[in-house]
């Protein structure tokens, strides 16, 4: 049976990267007895995968991991067993029960919200300004940037992937395309802003955290963005 | 939130944050200002390494059951971070409340091998505590070593307020206790060391006054304060079940070297070997029962969620229960997703039979610790491997699917002489022939023996601590007279043969029975930016030279001088619990090219006896 869990990573827990995040629930499943279902072959692993990876810096309250167990416990007993056996900082809000036809999260994953604050130091000296700037910026035609890729660099146009840009009170919200196709970071929407002001990102000037992970159940050009955990239902 | 010592564009731009910030599973959270001792445990290394090494994990859970002690951990930082902080003046900071290891009351390190020398000034440096014991204050912690290499303390004699020679799980109670009432007081960091001194097991370099003969060597070593002791008998667990172990020990984020469960199963070793100085100091051997073993491999596994369950002592293959254990472990975890790995097993039918069960047999390999390329040279070490055991023991692994082969020889020992050195390759040789003569059919593919040696170092407490050392030179020379030899082998293709740094060899024999005019080395080399001496990467022994040199001290002295038996040493004022009448006895058998049996075969009084317990008194109620 399929289950999707979602789970927060605050504080401290921004400096794990993503591969020992994926070790450190391997040993949360066996802490928690999770009744995880392990691979065939001599050396059986979990079956276990990953919605988007979330960069080393980045702080989040809405990551997605979905797993394939063999039996279970009510959602809400399984989310307090497994809290118990969790570090601060990283918490489960979800444990949910998928369709067994349903896709892995790692293959729809089709937009992020991240919210960006400064960092203290880092605020600049005119707010207002600064987001009358992103207003400009965001209303461009085209949005071009160069990306950095593994065969170079390549020119890109934003726009069309950004999904949303705008103030939340101090902060700045984007919602913004994620997954395999076109995965745009916030810094690269940051760098692109601040190169259309004539200055250079400054590479700490925000904290950068993760809202929310969509997929997109839209049909043909309109888009229909729900949250992963959307896809799931609680257990009884 | 606990707030972290290092900002996030520090964090951010070094290497492996997750060294630095602690919060891992399992670690113990409490508030410092409701304990009356903090104390900062330290392994001078990098993260990963310390992370993986037991007992801090013994003593830190020891210490935290006690409701006035709050035990936090700090390692050594990255060259990377390490620049950063002196740049910044950031003081040195435990992981677990971020904050400076100079507000403590006691710094413990754990001295494992001689090469993190520089690393233990490391610490203190960037902890903002003066290097030199005399010259710390009443604010600054009271510094204390520990581990195998306080056997010999003396090269770190001046840097350390005390040392505490033994097993940590007896007298540090006392230790503590004293301390606090020392505190409640209000007394002296002088008296406190004048209580400590009188503390079974524990050594106050400072109480001790050394004079030196004219040819460097010691002519008298005597406390000079009446409460310390003339020796320091080791402190040892005599009942290994008397004592808890660990139950949840911490789970780093990041991979480290030891990513598993370790299930301690003895202590000790009774084979006697002559170079090996954990088999002579850790006397007399002592086993766990199974029941305490069984209990424990649950609680841990539970506790830590780890896929891997391991064995640690000296030799597995002499732990008497070791079939049960195995049976048991197999039983209970195989099939659930956890790995069982049992190293130092010597090979034989249970040892095949039981890894052919455990491990993919196609990518694991066979490892064989011969130690010596003759038989002769093997009785001259007391190493009890035989040539037959070997090619039995790998023939069988063959037929089993087996063809990778470890060898571990060490290259140096006393009495050497070119045809031992050609005798690794010939063993090497006699494995690939082994193999071959096996039918086609039978065997998977080429057979591949990697044979490796490193350079023989003597050992403080054991019976070649008289023994002349060679020169960087002399090791290479060795080396290539075996790699020759290996060239001219029939099945040269199928054998492997590399060795270790020489350099570091001869550093590490220096420190390893140096006298306490080498502390104004260690500080000379730390000063000329030595740093993690024993990662090949980083150690530069210019570094060291230049040290010597400044210092006007020879290191021949301390390596290829030749040691009379009257000669007193640095460390002669610990009882191991071996005795030298014992070593200097060992010392001859060994010239003599005699064997000596093994604990369980007949006692050869090495004078471990007096304590009490362990194999002494095995099948004798």
């Amino acid at each position: 049976m399929k289950i999707r869990i979602k789970f927060t990573k605050q504080g401290p827990m921004k400096f794990i990267g993503h591969l020992d995040i994926m070790r450190y629930f391997q040993k949360v499943m066996r802490r928690a007895e999770v009744d995880i279902r392990y691979s065939e072959g001599f050396s059986p692993h979990q079956i276990m995968s990953f919605a988007a990876p979330l960069g080393v810096g980045l702080t989040s309250n809405g990551e997605y991991v979905d797993i394939e167990v063999l039996s279970t416990d009510s959602s809400a007993a399984m989310i307090k067993r497994m809290n118990e056996v969790m570090v601060e900082n990283t918490k489960i809000l979800s444990y949910r029960r998928l369709e067994d036809a349903s896709k892995n999260a790692m293959s729809i994953v089709a937009a992020a919200d991240y919210t960006l604050r400064f960092r203290e130091g880092y605020e600049p000296e005119d707010l207002e300004e600064f987001f009358k700037s992103l207003s400009d910026f965001y209303s461009q035609e085209q949005i071009l940037i160069t990306k950095q890729t593994k065969k170079g660099e390549r020119d890109l146009d934003l726009k069309p992937l950004i999904y949303k840009l705008e103030r939340k009170g101090t902060s700045v919200f984007m919602q913004v395309s994620t997954g395999s196709v076109d995965n745009v970071k916030p810094e690269l929407v940051m760098e692109g802003f601040y190169r259309f002001l004539g200055k250079e990102y400054p590479p700490f000037a925000m904290e950068i955290e993760r809202e929310e992970v969509y997929a997109d159940l839209g049909e043909g050009d309109s888009r229909r963005f729900v949250a992963l955990e959307d896809l799931g239902q609680d257990i009884e | 939130m606990r707030k972290l010592a290092l900002s996030d564009e520090i964090l951010l731009s070094i290497q492996q944050p997750a060294r630095y910030i602690g919060g891992e599973v399992n670690m113990c959270v409490k508030d410092p200002k409701e304990v009356a001792i903090r104390f900062a445990m330290c392994f001078p290394d990098v993260y990963e390494i310390g992370m993986s090494h037991l007992g801090i994990q013994i003593l830190y859970d020891m210490f935290n059951r006690r409701e006035d002690v709050y035990c936090e951990r700090v390692y050594s930082p990255w060259s990377d971070l390490d620049q950063v902080m002196r740049e910044k003046m950031i003081p040195l900071f435990a992981l677990e409340s971020q904050e400076p290891v100079k507000n403590f009351d006691f710094l413990g390190i754990t001295l494992q091998y001689e090469m993190c020398y520089t690393n233990v000034l490391q610490i203190l440096d960037l902890s903002q505590i003066p290097l030199y014991a005399r010259e710390r204050s009443e604010e600054d912690p009271i510094v204390i070593g520990g581990g195998p290499c306080a056997y010999n303390p003396e090269p770190l004699a001046d840097f350390f307020d005390l040392f505490y020679i033994g097993e940590g799980e007896t007298v540090y109670d006392r230790l503590l206790d004293a301390y606090k009432e020392h505190k409640k007081k209000g007394k002296s960091r002088r008296e406190f060391l004048e209580i400590a001194a009188k503390i079974p097991g524990i050594y106050v370099p400072q109480f001790y006054t050394v004079t030196y003969r004219e040819d460097g060597t010691i002519l008298d070593f005597k406390p000079n304060h009446p409460n310390a002791k003339p020796t320091i008998t080791k402190e040892l667990m005599v009942s290994m079940d008397d004592y808890r172990y660990i139950e949840k020990p911490i789970v780093p984020f990041i991979k480290v070297t030891q990513d598993r469960v370790v299930l301690e199963i003895q202590r000790g070793c009774i084979r006697g070997c002559r170079f090996c100085q954990a088999g002579n100091v850790y006397r007399p051997l002592r086993e766990r029962s199974l029941e305490y073993l069984k209990d424990y491999a649950y609680k841990l596994l539970k506790s830590t969620g780890h896929e891997e369950i391991s064995l640690s002592s000296l030799s597995s293959s002499d732990y008497t229960q070791l079939e049960g254990l195995v049976k048991f472990l197999i039983e209970s975890f195989q099939g659930k997703g956890i790995n069982i790995s049992l190293p130092s097993l010597r090979i034989d039918a249970f040892s095949l039979e039981v890894m052919s069960k455990i491990q993919d047999v196609k990518k694991s390999s066979l490892t064989f610790a011969p130690e010596a390329g003759s038989q002769r040279l093997r009785d001259v070490i007391n190493k009890g491997l035989t040539e037959e055991v070997i090619l039995k023991g790998a023939t069988d692994a063959f037929y089993g699917g087996w063809n990778r082969v470890k060898l571990y020889f060490m290259l140096g020992l006393p009495t050497e002489t070119v045809e031992d050195m050609e005798g690794i390759a010939l063993l090497s040789e006699k494995i690939a022939e082994a193999y071959y003569e096996i039918p086609k059919d039978q065997r998977q593919g080429k057979v591949q023996i990697v044979a490796s040696s490193s350079f023989f170092v003597p050992k403080p407490f054991t019976p070649f601590q008289w023994a002349r050392m060679c020169t960087k030179e002399e090791f290479l020379e060795r080396a290539y007279i075996v790699k020759d030899k290996f060239r001219q082998m029939k099945n040269a293709k199928s054998l492997k043969y590399n060795w270790h740094e020489a350099d570091l060899s001869v550093l590490e024999g220096v420190l390893a029975r140096g006298d306490r005019k080498l502390s104004l080395v260690i500080e000379a080399a730390y000063r000329n930016g030595a740093l993690f001496d024993s990662w090949s990467e980083s150690f530069d022994n210019e570094k060291w030279m230049k040290a010597f040199e400044d210092c006007k001290i020879d290191p021949d002295f301390y390596t290829v001088r030749e040691r009379s038996l009257e000669e007193v040493f640095p460390w002669d004022f610990i009882d191991a619990g071996v005795s030298k009448e014992f070593l200097t006895r060992e010392w001859k058998q060994a010239l003599g090219e005699t064997v000596t049996p093994n604990c369980r075969q007949t006692c050869s009084g090495c004078g471990a006896r007096v304590f009490g317990g362990g194999v002494c008194y095995e099948n004798k109620n």
